[in-house]
């Protein structure tokens, strides 16, 4: 939820880059630890790491992931998934209000509501399909900006004087109710949140383009759009498409495989993994330079899926990353800053903030 | 005895050692938030302080308590008390980045959860920590909570522990649905009155094969269900004869439920005031509770019971005159009484007061006294206290709430430990490197078959 000069989008504008440690779960994947793959991807320079919840066996729950990592990073964001669909809301919120506290303002969220029959047997719940799908998302994500908002900023006053450590006129009841229309089973939501409001005010929400827009996941409600398109050649129209449909007060991130030559083998050789539906490069590190920096122009960030963690990442900083700083094509990490900074996002007052006393909880 | 045998065993027998556990609540009357040494309830560096405080001092256990709704006063978010704190699982998975040893117990609730989603997050817990998480289980049920879930207040408070016990077998299915440490995974079918699940689970065993089950709650029901279910109850007796009356009654328990006398330990919850000499300890045990219960939160403490402000009465005069009105918001705040019994309790306190001739604050004090759990004194004299329930096995261990955040551990790790190590009653280095084996429990041998047995039986 940003306003519209705070997504600029012409030419060389230095964007920021995510990149998602898929693999790098319990078992460590390609490295040896969760550890020394988030702090290789920081100390490589990208801006933020993405944790996939996509359930596969073995792989641990992406929140925790990304907590885990909070206290051992110092710059870059923690971005993990979690899903809105067959989650209590209110859990959700919680959850990632603390993930916000244990990395220091460096905490964001891909809301995702992937179509699951299995997800939904294992909670004992029905199916959803199609326009559901981003009804749930839409009352999950507003449900935690809600309690987000919950405690001004300022609610714990810590007055030894009247002997009061709260503020109780600066708490305030979500009393969220789904929508009359609402598909699923309705649901309330009453509030206040149990913990302070997360330290960047409102962690960045972040949602694949595909469920945002009308009637879906309101633009409105998001700040940033992930977006895929087949092919490398077809992504910066789709980013130029999703702009133009959600506005320029939705930041976009572009989507995108990579394979790199690597240790002697060529990428071609490499590349013979699954389709995952996103756009592939796949071959110099200096090739990957001019893509990112052309899609960069387009996008605000791009998120990269590499093939191997492990030689990627390698690759990527050794010889990508610095590449693209040489070209200011990248923004500088900011030491200790937030993923609103990330996104070039101002602190949000509380929505609640200017109600009189008369709408503040309990009156 | 090999710990085998000891846990098999029909007749209890004590370990003769203690464990400490750290009881972080975050949301209570207990931490003093007014002194110039009180540190923030939320910052991470807090709860990093303390854990590794906590590790330094060789604590088997750092718990992290839950409430699903900020409590309240008279129909408001209560004003006196810390209050606002972490998710749990959240805040010890990244707690787990920066100890080693330590177990990270995480309280969380059967009533507002779904059970394949908490067992997979309670074990993705176990392995990120490798082997170090656990669950304290509670059962908290009320509809006033239920206003923040999907569900809703759907559960009769004579239910929590059938849906709880339904709750944790079914998790304790899933933890053991892999039938080797690289699996198969067996999908996990449970069809209940309140649930019904139907997985696959995805994550393998962990270092202590599955997350250590607390137990906390105090009726007949919760310690029976602790009995059959529970590794280690979390209980609320710490004073000697009644912890010694509380190990009877669970070994007692235990057997009923057809395991052995020595299978749940126990670890009260419990507060220390330490300091050099017994006189220093008592003076500093003054300045804590004028802090815990200042004139307002003595005025606070009656009105929970009044169900009406009383503002307007003197914290140093007598007892209020005016009658209870009926109390609506009970639940709320865990306590409180109802219409007639309201005051008849009313009655009665005043009696009391004035007969003893204490004022709100004094009468409030000695209240709650009452239900201390405070061990006050010399550093040696506490030593040779904790060596009794040692000596005897009344307790496995404590479970400390610290008065101080972040400095409430510095005093017992520096000087109890260190007494009760040379008394021979507290280790001296972990044992192990998972919470199964610094508690000295037995890893479950289960198969799943076995646990899919357990469930058509209940
Ligand atoms: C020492 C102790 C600590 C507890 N901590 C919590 C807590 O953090 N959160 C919670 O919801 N309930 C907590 N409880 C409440 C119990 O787990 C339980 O839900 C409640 O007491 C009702 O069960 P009962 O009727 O068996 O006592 C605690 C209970 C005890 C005895």
């Amino acid at each position: 939820m940003s306003t519209p000069e705070e997504h600029t989008t012409e030419a060389g504008h230095a964007g920021f880059l995510a990149i998602e440690l898929d693999g790098a779960g319990w078992d460590g994947g390609d490295f040896a630890s969760l550890a020394e793959a988030v702090l290789a991807a920081e100390s490589a320079g990208f801006h933020a790491v993405t944790f996939t919840d996509a359930p596969v066996a073995g792989r641990t729950n992406a929140l925790q992931r990304a907590a885990y990592a909070g206290p051992l990073t110092r710059t870059i964001a923690l971005v993990p998934e979690v899903d809105t669909v067959h989650t209590e809301p209110f859990h959700v919120s919680t959850q990632l209000a603390s993930l916000d506290y244990v990395s220091g303002g460096r905490a964001g969220w891909i809301a995702t509501a992937a179509e699951s029959p299995e997800a939904a047997a294992a909670v004992g719940r029905r199916n959803v399909t199609g326009a559901a799908l981003a009804q749930e998302a839409a009352a999950s994500i507003e449900v935690s900006r809600r309690l987000w908002d919950s405690w001004e900023d300022d609610a714990v006053i810590r007055d030894v004087a009247t002997g009061r450590y709260i503020d109780v006129d600066k708490l305030h009841y979500a009393d969220y109710e789904t929508p009359a229309d609402f598909a699923g089973a309705g649901y309330s939501v009453k509030g206040p949140s149990i913990i302070p409001r997360p330290l960047q005010g409102q962690l960045p929400v972040l949602a694949a383009a595909s469920l945002v827009g009308e009637g879906q996941v309101s633009a409105d409600a998001v700040d940033a759009v992930l977006v895929t398109a087949p092919t490398a050649e077809l992504l910066a129209a789709e980013i130029r498409d999703v702009r133009s449909r959600l506005g320029v007060s939705v930041a976009v991130i572009a989507e995108l495989d990579v394979v790199l030559d690597a240790r002697g083998l060529a990428a071609a050789e490499r590349s013979a993994g699954s389709e995952s539906g996103r756009a592939r490069y796949a071959g110099t590190a200096a090739g990957l330079a001019d893509l990112l920096q052309a899609l960069l122009a387009e996008a605000d960030g791009v998120r990269l899926h590499p093939a191997s963690l492990a030689l990627e990442l390698d690759e990527l900083s050794r010889l990508v990353l610095p590449e693209l700083r040489r070209r200011g094509a990248l923004r500088a990490p900011l030491l200790d800053g937030t993923f609103r900074d990330v996104l070039g996002l101002t602190r949000p007052a509380s929505r609640y903030a200017d109600s009189s006393a008369a709408t503040a909880a309990g009156n | 005895m090999t710990q085998q045998s000891r846990a098999q065993s029909d007749v209890f027998v004590p370990t003769g050692q203690l464990q400490f556990g750290v009881f972080f609540q975050g949301v209570n009357s207990g931490t003093i938030w007014k002194a110039a040494e009180s540190g923030s309830q939320t910052d991470f560096e807090s709860f990093r302080r303390i854990v590794q405080t906590a590790e330094r001092g060789l604590f088997a256990a750092f718990f992290l308590g839950e409430g699903l709704r900020l409590r309240e006063h008279l129909g408001r978010p209560h004003a006196l008390d810390v209050v606002g704190r972490p998710d749990a699982q959240t805040m010890l998975a990244a707690l787990a980045s920066v100890t080693t040893n330590i177990g990270l117990v995480a309280t969380q609730n059967t009533t507002y959860n779904d059970p394949a989603d908490l067992a997979h997050r309670l074990s993705s817990l176990d392995l990120i920590s490798r082997g170090r998480a656990a669950w304290n289980i509670v059962t908290t049920d009320n509809a006033w909570t239920g206003a923040n879930f999907r569900r809703g207040g759907y559960l009769d408070h004579a239910d929590r522990y059938r849906h709880a016990e339904a709750f944790v077998e079914t998790a304790k299915r899933i933890w053991d649905s892999w039938e080797t440490a690289e699996g198969p995974a067996r999908n996990v079918l449970h069809e209940g009155q309140h649930y019904t699940v139907d997985v696959t689970p995805r994550l393998p065993r962990s270092a202590q094969y599955r997350p250590v089950l607390f137990q906390a709650g105090d009726s007949p029901e919760g310690r029976d269900f602790a009995a059959r279910q529970a590794d280690v109850i979390f209980s609320a007796h710490p004073k000697f004869d009644a912890a010694v009356e509380f190990r009877k009654d669970l070994v007692a328990r235990s057997l009923n439920a057809g395991r052995g006398a020595n299978a749940v330990q126990i670890m009260p919850a419990s507060e220390f005031i330490l300091a050099p000499t017994a006189d220093e300890a008592a003076a500093k045990k003054e300045w804590v509770r004028s802090l815990q219960i200042g004139p307002q939160q003595a005025v606070a403490y009656l009105e929970q019971f009044w169900g009406r402000e009383l503002s307007e009465y003197d914290p140093d005069g007598p007892l209020p005159e005016i009658d209870p009105v009926v109390e609506e918001t009970s639940e709320t705040r865990g306590s409180g009484f109802h219409g007639a019994k309201a005051r008849q309790l009313a009655d009665q306190w005043r009696a009391e007061a004035k007969d003893k001739g204490l004022s709100i604050r004094q009468f409030v004090t000695s209240r709650t006294a009452r239900m201390d759990a405070t061990f006050t004194g010399s550093y040696s004299a506490v030593a040779d206290q904790l060596a009794e329930y040692a000596r005897v096995g009344a307790v496995d261990g404590f479970n400390i709430s610290p008065w101080l955040i972040p400095s409430g551990l510095d005093d017992i790790v520096n000087h109890l430990v260190p007494e009760l190590q040379e008394r021979g009653v507290y280790p001296t280095e972990y044992r192990g490197s998972t919470l199964r084996d610094n508690l000295g429990l037995e890893t479950p041998v289960r198969t799943a078959d076995e646990a899919a047995e357990a469930v058509r039986a209940l």
